[in-house]
């Protein structure tokens, strides 16, 4: 017999970090299955590069900082963020931009800055950011959606074997509108351009609402799992409707609809998986609240009014940035201690 | 109906309870030699009131009743006390705790019972009738009851009766409810006379259908006039804790630092109703109680037990199976190891839980902290748990205590749902303790300037009054006297004298001072040897403390070195001092 110093609790719940990601990972499958029916395996691919890339990168800084692999490399964590990377990124984009992305992602925002839960800005934002300023070309082009081409040509693209091809490149539904309406000035107006059936469907981008509508789906499953709490993602959707709202209600010719925005670009996913983040985001309920609605208005205002086709993950590195700050401000009552009783 | 509350938080653990819960309760035999630790409660020891050799009745007082926390000690059976000692406690420090023994004389024979006529009775009386029973709270704190029931500011409306017994595997609780209803309701019924409260609700956590129905079938039976109400609440562990309860049934919430009768609720455990009742109707005081033993034994079962039985003798009832590895005593979420099963069963012993790799895994190994918040969201007291642990692990106490640690109740309910596995409530506890050390510290080393500054003060001012003194003697000596050389002098090198030297010399009458200086210097002289004398007297009194539990073979030893040491003074002192230096024998 030997007696154990140990402490209590003895008995210990299910919970792991490892289940936690594995549903995260679940909850990416609606989306991931659309773009695979919209635009074909190609997804997959770029995939597996970022999660190669950023499993390397992860094992070599893990190594060197003396942590262990199994542990560490078996969590999750790192697969997470890969393919939010390869989400994020044109689905055509070469290899070497999404391996470079997730690297960045792994090695530069989350080990440099002490690895799992230590990293104050959301990595794969991190990595969108400094691509997109790095590589504003390659990171704007965006296939319009169904693709025509096949599996073999996109491979051909993706691997740089194939000469630049136009036709598998664009804006993306939002670049497109915001460009169109600029050099428009004024006398075009928001309906006539997205009655155009060729790169808009029935509420946003054509092809791409459908993939955004996947990130809700996978949202909700992950709300309903616990995962993740209500007020990030809802109070994100709520920002940005109302700041898309009010313009549309003022100048319904040269703003598109909230529901227009909420379905373009990042929105969703960013409502559901990137502000929710619980590392770089905030805590407490009512700071969540604060930050999904701040980076909804944020979002927003980069999308519409700055030169980038989304602000999404600008939007949300500037509120990590205010994270530890909101929490700060915004802890909630203890037990017995509410001042109105 | 009662309107019932929700607290936030919680946790749904297995709960294990039938393991044990269809076990009806049977009496433990009685054993060979019951060790009772004088620990009667947190902060207190009683004293003993009987020797080694005494022949003690079951239910005598063996130990008294000291300061306000203080209840009687008494023996759970007759017997002879073979020892008081210190001995094993079931406590996390493990450390060695005053105690009592008692040799069984197999007799079990009752000494004169006095019970109280409860009607009758003030609740003065009833107050000292419990303390003098050792009456104290058998759900797991151990606190005195008759405290309890000491008036408070603001009048008691609602008395609460613990049934929840939320721990996952314990059911000795359930047991006693379904067995023994109508005694914890005539507890109860004492317990709301002498606190005058307006209503009586006891609550029972839903999971225990039956201890509900018998408790409502003696309630229906006994209450008469008084507004009783068993209630059942929703299974949520930590509903029986005593705060979670007040608020499920009442909707008030008691912060750290309050107690119930502050906002005019108490609460006692139904353990504790019943130990009441036995007290009063039967004038039987405290010296036994229901303890589960489940876990990973043959036979799980719920014993009534005489306290001070060695926990060893008790599991081995159940028959603990071969890979067993630990012994919990209490449930697995507050419960402790046991470092020794020497430690006896004690007031507050609920459960003993033996437990296997297979029953309690061991953790995970820890990760860092995702800051996910299911610790937030299962903490019962709302509070951030992760952000504890982010300043207990840094060393920020004072940030820790600004986000509340105190409140942490150490129910386990964050430990429990960390995805990371990071043992929070140890963290917390390591907190609390080293917050808890530097305060005693501050407090010590404040104590010790202020000694200090009042002894300087104390020194500086007796040097001044004795210079006067001896001032004004000398004066009136010079006055007198027709040959004053000298005296100014001896006068001046007075306040040189040491502090413990002075106040020796103030015992001397004023009048030995006026005398003539030699006479005034020789009695000072007697007083400062006399005071070096109690002085030597009490250093000896306090230093030879360790060699008092000695060997005869050693005290022989002892006894010869000292006498070649007094030889050796003797022939020094027989020698002609001038000899001493060179004649040392030089050592090889």
């Amino acid at each position: 017999m030997s007696l154990l110093p140990s402490t209590s609790p003895y008995q210990l719940g299910q919970a792991s970090v490892r289940g936690v990601m594995l549903q995260v990972l679940l909850a990416l499958l609606p989306a991931i299955a659309t773009y695979v029916w919209l635009l074909g395996p190609i997804i997959l691919v770029q995939i597996a590069v970022a999660s190669v890339s950023a499993l390397v990168g992860e094992a070599l800084l893990l190594k060197a900082r003396g942590k262990p692999l199994g542990l560490f490399l078996g969590d999750g964590s790192a697969l997470v963020t890969a393919w939010l990377v390869a989400l994020t990124f044109p689905p055509l984009a070469p290899w070497w931009l999404v391996a470079l992305g997730a690297l960045f992602a792994i090695v530069v925002a989350k080990q440099l800055y002490g690895g799992l839960g230590q990293n104050p800005f959301n990595p794969a934002m991190i990595a969108f950011a400094a691509c997109i300023v790095a590589f504003p070309a390659l990171m704007s082009t965006w296939p319009p959606l169904p693709l025509a081409y096949g599996f073999s040509e996109q491979l051909q693209a993706v691997f740089g074997l194939l000469p630049h091809v136009d036709a598998m490149n664009g804006a993306t539904p939002l670049d497109a509108l915001k460009t169109s309406l600029k050099l428009g000035e004024g006398s075009v107006t928001v309906s006539t351009l997205l009655a155009d059936p060729e790169v808009f469907g029935r509420i946003a981008g054509r092809g791409w609402e459908w993939i955004a509508a996947g990130y809700l789906v996978g949202g909700l499953f992950m709300l309903w799992r616990g995962i993740i709490r209500w007020q990030g993602p809802l109070a994100f959707i709520a920002g940005m409707s109302t700041i898309a709202g009010l313009c549309w209600a003022l100048h319904p010719d040269q703003f598109a609809d909230p529901l227009f925005h909420l379905f373009s670009g990042g929105a969703l996913m960013g409502a559901f998986f990137i502000v929710t983040d619980p590392v770089s985001g905030c805590t407490t309920p009512r700071g969540q609240l604060f930050f999904g609605f701040a980076a909804g208005i944020l979002a927003y205002l980069i999308r519409v009014f700055g030169g980038y086709p989304d602000g999404v993950a600008f939007a949300v590195l500037l509120l990590n940035l205010c994270a530890p700050l909101i929490d700060r401000y915004t802890q909630p009552a203890v037990f017995g201690w509410r001042k109105t009783r | 109906m009662i309107q019932l509350f929700k607290f936030r938080g919680g946790i749904k653990p297995a709960s294990n309870k039938d393991v044990s819960s269809s076990a009806a309760i049977a009496k433990a035999p009685l054993p060979a030699r019951l060790y009772l630790p004088l620990r009667v409660s947190a902060r207190t020891l009683a004293q003993p009131l009987v020797a080694v050799g005494e022949h003690v009745l079951k239910g005598q007082a063996i130990a008294s009743a000291e300061g306000v926390l203080g209840t009687t000690l008494h023996a759970p059976t007759s017997g002879v006390v073979s020892a008081i000692d210190a001995g094993d406690y079931p406590h996390p420090s493990a450390l060695p705790v005053p105690r009592i023994v008692i040799d069984s004389d197999g007799d079990d024979r009752w000494c004169a019972r006095k019970p109280l006529d409860a009607a009758s009775a003030s609740p003065d009386e009833l107050r000292r009738h419990l303390r003098e029973a050792g009456i104290v709270g058998l759900g797991g704190a151990g606190f005195p009851s008759h405290v309890k029931l000491s008036p408070g500011q603001a009048a008691i409306a609602t008395l609460i009766i613990n049934g929840a017994e939320c721990e996952p595997w314990i059911t000795c609780d359930d047991r006693l409810m379904q067995e023994r209803a109508a005694e914890i309701i005539a507890g109860a019924l004492i317990l709301h006379r002498a606190i005058g409260a307006r209503r009586v609700l006891i609550g029972i956590e839903d999971n225990k259908p039956q201890a509900i129905a018998a408790m409502q079938k003696a309630a229906r039976q006994a209450a008469g006039g008084t507004d009783l109400s068993v209630v059942a609440v929703p299974t949520l562990y930590p509903a029986g804790g005593e705060k979670q309860l007040i608020r499920v049934l009442t909707g008030i919430e008691i912060p750290f630092g309050k107690l119930g009768f502050d906002f005019g609720v108490q609460c006692f455990n139904v353990g504790t109703a019943y130990a009441v009742q036995r007290a009063v109707v039967h004038g039987e005081p405290l010296i036994s109680r229901i303890v589960t033993l489940t876990g990973n034994v043959e036979q799980a079962g719920n014993w009534e037990v005489l306290l001070g039985t060695p926990i060893a003798e008790f599991v081995a009832l159940g028959r603990p199976r071969p890979d067993t590895d630990r012994y919990l005593m209490g449930g697995p979420m507050m419960g402790i190891d046991l470092a020794s099963l020497a430690a006896p069963l004690v007031k507050t012993s609920n459960c003993t839980l033996v437990g296997s790799p297979r029953l309690f895994p061991p953790r995970p190994p820890e990760m860092p902290c995702i800051r996910c918040g299911s610790c937030a969201r299962a903490c019962p007291h709302e509070l951030q748990p992760f952000e504890l642990y982010w300043f207990a692990r840094a060393g920020n106490l004072d940030k820790a205590k600004e986000y509340h640690l105190f409140d942490c109740i150490e129910c386990g309910c964050c430990s429990y749902v960390c995805p990371s596995h990071i043992p929070l409530v140890q963290y917390f506890r390591f907190a609390k303790g080293e917050i808890s050390a530097r305060e005693r510290e501050k407090k010590a080393a404040a104590a010790a300037k202020e000694r200090f500054e009042f002894r300087n003060e104390r020194a500086e001012r007796e040097k001044a009054e004795k210079a006067e003194r001896l001032a004004r003697a000398a004066a009136a000596k010079a006055a007198e006297s027709a040959a004053p050389r000298g005296e100014a002098a001896a006068g001046a090198a007075a306040p040189a004298v040491p502090p413990a030297a002075s106040a020796a010399a103030e015992s001397v009458p004023a009048t030995a001072a006026a005398a003539t200086p030699s006479a005034a210097d020789a009695a000072r002289k007697a007083a400062i040897a006399a005071a070096m004398e109690r002085a030597r007297v009490q250093r000896e009194a306090v230093q030879a403390r360790n060699t008092e539990a000695l060997s005869p073979e050693q005290q022989r030893e002892i006894a010869a070195i000292e006498a070649r040491r007094a030889s050796a003074a003797g022939a020094a002192a027989a020698a002609p001092p001038a000899e001493t230096p060179t004649s040392a024998p030089e050592l090889p």
